[in-house]
């Protein structure tokens, strides 16, 4: 667990880049610190390992003022990531990844074993530990980046802008990665980015800065998006707030209709629905595609008429996916699947808004019972 | 010509001499390369920390090197209080006029190293003079051996200058060649100088390939 307890930090010019934070963060989470730049987040990240020092207050870290360890002893024990990963250009990526464990007094052997395990843990290929960083892309080394701050098993993990340097599809990925790698690892994280969509996909609580180092909000993602604090948290998390909120709107309420539906291995003589989608699945009722309405026999057309699907939405996962799989599909309606990825039914976008209607109202209800 | 020079180098007695003056030279040029080497790196690192330190240190330095080298190999032996055509004068003024033109490519070299690396070096727990000998020195390898580089022509050429005090190295075969108005030994002693120069330059250029294997990584991706 991380406290920050009345935390102020006045630069030597006179700005406050953060002011009376008052703050903790719960071990074996990822909390995130968002907001634009100059409202203090990562000058807050980096008091935690004394890399900025506080102009008063107190941070303890698991119940220990950082200010009582020395500064490169407490830097040890915390794993830390840095923006565009600041891997050592001179040194090779195992080497890179050694880094604390050779600081620590590790012998080379035993900390090189340790780096070629991680680099197979951020699922890096064996063979990339001979390279020098210059040598793999911006993804790559964001991964040894993780990697290296992993190396000693640190129990805390701050990362500062980690992914801002590399391009939306790689860091979408990186972003999965890193979740995959919490559920596994269970470390206390603290994540800064000036990005929304990253803050609520990765956090599992948000605090969002504004200029002059102000904490305005600290809440779980959904109730950042459903109830934000202020105008400037609404503004900062948007317009499309609503659609992105749909991401944590847990799909419960949706009931999948029968559609009709025909095998791929018996399409030239399967019955087509008059004026209806019908849906192809495979020998194991995984979905394959629609057969328009009406279409002529189905060896006259290449590929059998079969248009490929939309997204497929896996039920009880939460509404943002419904609602993509009914837009994504060519007959209008999602197709959705069991975990398995078996045909259960489909929904339509209406009966998708339908539910979301209904989980508004809930929600406005129980809000304005708690009022 | 070809003839005076065969002449010249006919003799076994020339040769040793010519051989000895080689020798000399070489110790006169390269040692105050080591020194200069050695002073210039703490010096740029402390400048490079304190901006204060910065202005004076690199003012310094050039005024330094400014100061004519003879007008430096007199006044040494005054200042460290050696005979006047003691060897080590001219190893002395050289390490500081080596030391002073390293100054500020130690600094710039320092400069380039980027921010974030520094800060994920500090991250990680290195503590100042280990991050310093770790990653900021290796990382201004390339920079610093360009300096040096210049450093050792400048060396090599200017421990001539020793001669005219009567301190050996290869400056002595002008200088007395120019006493007799006699060529062969200006002659060998251009020729020898410039091999100096060169050989000792490529010895750089490898010591630096050496150091420096992750800076020809980059086009191998």
């Amino acid at each position: 667990m991380i406290e920050f307890r009345a935390v102020t930090k006045r630069f030597d010019d006179g700005t406050v880049a953060v002011d009376n934070l008052d703050l903790s963060v719960a071990a074996g989470t990822i909390t995130v610190f968002v907001g634009p730049s100059g409202c203090g987040k990562t000058t807050s990240l980096r008091m935690v390992n004394r890399m900025v020092e506080p102009s008063s207050g107190t941070i303890l870290v698991d119940g220990v003022d950082v200010r009582g360890v020395n500064p490169a002893q407490l830097r040890r024990g915390i794993g830390y990531v840095i923006q565009q990963a600041g891997l050592f250009p001179h040194r090779t990526v195992l080497d890179n990844v050694a880094t604390v464990p050779l600081l620590s007094g590790w012998t080379r052997r035993r900390a090189r074993a340790r780096a070629a395990e991680l680099l197979e843990l951020v699922g890096l290929p064996a063979e990339l530990g001979a390279r020098y960083p210059v040598q793999l892309s911006g993804g790559q080394q964001q991964r040894v980046g993780v990697a290296r701050a992993l190396a000693a098993d640190p129990p805390v993990l701050l990362m500062d802008e980690p992914f801002s340097a590399v391009d939306p599809v790689v860091r979408e990925g990186l972003q999965d990665e890193l979740l995959r790698l919490q559920a596994e690892l269970d470390k206390t994280i603290v994540f800064v980015t000036h990005d929304i969509d990253e803050a609520v996909k990765v956090g599992e609580r948000v605090a969002v800065f504004r200029q002059g180092g102000r904490l305005v909000q600290y809440a779980g993602p959904d109730e950042l998006l459903a109830r934000p604090a202020d105008d400037f948290v609404s503004s900062f998390v948007g317009r499309d707030r609503g659609y992105r909120r749909l991401s944590f709107v847990d799909g419960g309420g949706i009931e999948p209709a029968e559609v009709p539906t025909t095998r791929e291995t018996a399409l030239a003589t399967a019955e087509r629905a008059p004026d209806a989608w019908t849906l192809v699945l495979d020998e194991e009722d995984r979905p394959r595609g629609w057969l328009p309405p009406r279409s002529g026999p189905a060896e006259e057309a290449p590929g059998g008429g079969v248009r490929p699907g939309g997204s497929l939405y896996t039920r009880g996962t939460p509404l943002r996916g419904a609602l993509d799989a009914a837009l994504s599909s060519p007959s209008g309606l999602g197709v959705v699947v069991d975990e398995d990825g078996r045909y259960a039914g489909a929904v339509s976008a209406e009966e998708v808004l339908a539910a979301i209607r209904r989980r508004r109202d809930e929600a406005g209800a129980g809000a304005g019972g708690a009022a | 010509m070809l003839d005076d020079l065969s002449r010249y180098l006919g003799s076994e007695s020339t040769r040793q001499l010519i051989v000895d003056q080689l020798v000399q030279h070489v110790e006169l040029a390269l040692l105050p390369l080591v020194v200069g080497v050695a002073l210039a790196i703490p010096l740029g690192w402390l400048a490079q920390r304190h901006p204060l330190l910065r202005t004076s240190l690199l003012g310094v330095a050039n005024v330094v090197y400014t100061v004519p080298s003879l007008a430096f190999f007199v006044v040494i032996p005054g200042v460290i209080g050696t005979q006047i055509l003691a060897p080590v004068n001219v190893i002395a003024a050289l390490s500081v006029y080596t030391a002073a033109l390293l100054v500020r490519p130690v600094v710039d070299a320092l400069d380039a190293v980027p921010g974030h690396v520094i800060a994920a070096a500090t991250a990680m727990g290195y503590r100042p003079l280990r991050r310093f000998l770790a990653v900021e020195l290796p990382l201004a390898v390339p920079v610093l051996t360009a300096g040096v580089r210049v450093a050792s022509v400048s060396n090599i050429s200017l421990a001539s200058v020793g001669a005219l005090l009567g301190i050996g190295g290869l400056g002595a075969l002008f200088t007395s060649g120019f006493q007799t108005s006699y060529l062969p030994p200006i002659i060998v002693g251009i020729v020898l100088v410039l091999a100096l120069a060169l050989v000792v330059d490529l010895v750089l250029v490898g010591l630096r390939r050496l150091l420096t294997p992750w800076a020809r990584a980059g086009g191998a991706r």
